[in-house]
């Protein structure tokens, strides 16, 4: 008992490490499961990168549909970036990161547009920032935002 | 007020340019969103609390974006970009600029 209330602050350490590692790869799958299951359901709203590509004279209705969503790394995570930081190479839980984000946010824009009872999406655009307290710290990113935001048409189909 | 991303607005035609309108907002966290925040970083995962400020606050620009178009003459906005970043510790900038433009 002494020994571990001697080294507290590594056993506080270690704790949040497990917490980080256990609660951020549970969250993790089920995000994705989500992510998946949604796009799946969403599959016939069409998104395009490019402007010009719908038939241009039975357009009913145009309107700009956006998505935003913030996303944070855990705390196992984090440390295993700042780690890849001293080796280089692919740093896989920030990628796992800024992809929920950005798949997050697209959703989130096809909802919207469906809502508003378009059936495809021309000119999407993507952005990410980086958000919270570590952002302006060049080492580390805390949370990431990506938004997503294109021109919701409704075409009148022949 | 018509807003779109693309450089016409599909299915009408532009007769007028007024040019550049544009629309900025600074928010922050509050010290309780914060304080969520800080534990959601330990665990991961989205942080819906700042998701509605960002969306609130771009929301915000693009309102004012779109007044400063009316008060040109305009009625319909094209061409919308937006940008975020971060101008000082815990205080984000929501940034909307885009073309005015008068549609028949």
């Amino acid at each position: 008992m002494d020994l571990l209330l001697e080294n507290l602050d590594l056993v506080i350490f270690v704790v949040l490490l497990c917490l980080g590692y256990s609660a951020g790869s549970w969250a993790e799958r089920n995000h994705y499961k989500a992510i998946e299951a949604r796009e799946q359901e969403l599959l016939d709203m069409a998104v395009v990168t490019a402007e010009g590509s719908f038939p241009k004279n039975n357009v009913t209705q145009a309107v700009l549909v956006t998505g935003n969503a913030v996303v944070s790394i855990d705390y196992f995570k984090r440390l295993l970036a700042i780690l890849r930081n001293i080796f280089g190479g692919r740093v896989k839980s920030y990628e796992s990161l800024v992809d929920r984000a950005r798949r997050e946010a697209i959703l989130r824009m096809k909802t919207a547009a469906k809502e508003q009872g378009a059936n495809m999406i021309v000119n999407l655009r993507l952005e990410t920032a980086a958000i919270g307290r570590n952002a302006n710290q060049k080492k580390q990113i805390g949370s990431v935002e990506a938004i997503a935001y294109g021109t919701a048409v409704r075409l009148n189909r022949p | 007020m018509i807003l779109t991303n693309v450089d016409t607005v599909p299915g009408k035609t532009i007769v007028e340019h007024f040019g550049i309108v544009q629309g900025s907002t600074v928010r922050a966290k509050h010290v309780g969103r914060d304080l969520m925040a800080g534990l959601k970083n330990l665990v991961g995962g989205e942080l819906k609390g700042y998701t509605e400020l960002l969306q609130d606050a771009r929301e915000e620009a693009t309102q004012r974006m779109a007044e400063q178009a009316q008060q040109m003459g305009g009625n319909a906005v094209v061409n919308i970009r937006f940008a975020t970043s971060s101008v000082a510790q815990g205080a984000a900038e929501l940034f909307a600029y885009g073309t005015a433009v008068r549609v028949e």
